[in-house]
């Protein structure tokens, strides 16, 4: 299945990109998606324990179990204000 | 850079947006005839941090995923202080020193509890809102990285009650 995948701040700059595409297999988690992309860009393996996701535009579990076109977000630790 | 769109929620009080904020538009937006009291803070980008000259921030943000959670905050204070309204609006993009960030305001029929729902708010916007500095100074550039974003953690959540109590 496909998933659209948005990446933010420093994740968006060591993958080069803010929006990419990937297959991945029928069933995967956010957390499946996120392993393979840190197997392409190794920088990102940093923020293993630091990230937090969103599906769809909601917060989401890195466990949750994505659907063919989601749109997964890894977020970075968050700095506003 | 990604784009970085104009976005409202709850009649305008929740924004996101790369226009310059207004103070006075934020506080009209909470006040009301039962309300003797709104507390507004107003945060600013400094022209220092970590012993570096800031030259300006350039912010970044997940713009849906950000009403959603100045939403949850806005929830958040009406349930700890009853009748309490919060309006939240954030920069986006690149602001200069001096500008504001971030404004809210938070009104109360008395002062203790707008103090108190202010503090509340800016501590949770912190924690939990998906929005990013880049912080550009002299001699180079780097992403400030705070808190892991995790809304349900009621005890961040808990942590932020206290700090606008104590």
């Amino acid at each position: 299945m496909l998933i659209r995948v948005r990446l933010f701040a420093r994740l968006r700059e060591i993958a080069g990109a803010s929006e990419l595409a990937r297959s991945v297999p029928a069933g995967a988690s956010a957390r499946v998606v996120w392993e393979q992309l840190a197997g392409e860009f190794p920088a990102l393996a940093d923020y293993a324990n630091a990230i937090s996701c969103a599906v769809n535009d909601d917060y989401a579990r890195l466990t949750v179990t994505l659907k063919d076109g989601d749109e997964v977000a890894f977020l970075p630790p968050v700095s506003g204000g | 850079m990604s784009s970085t769109p104009r976005m409202t929620a709850a009649d305008g009080r929740y924004r996101v947006t790369p226009d310059p904020l207004d103070s006075t538009g934020v506080t009209g937006l909470v006040s009301a005839p039962e309300c003797g009291a709104v507390a507004t803070f107003i945060g600013l980008v400094r022209d220092h941090n970590a012993g570096r000259r800031v030259l300006w921030l350039e912010y970044e943000a997940h713009e849906p995923l950000v009403l959603k959670a100045f939403q949850q905050i806005g929830d958040e204070a009406a349930g700890r202080w009853a009748a309490v309204r919060l309006a939240i609006h954030h920069r986006t993009g690149r602001v200069a020193i001096g500008e504001a960030s971030v404004i809210l305001a938070a009104a109360s029929a008395h002062r203790a509890d707008a103090f108190a729902a202010a503090r509340f708010a800016i501590e949770r916007i912190k924690q939990i809102v998906p929005i990013w500095k880049h912080e550009h100074f002299e001699g180079g550039d780097v992403w400030i990285e705070g808190a892991t974003a995790d809304p349900l953690d009621h005890a961040a959540r808990d942590a932020a009650f206290e700090r606008a109590c104590s």
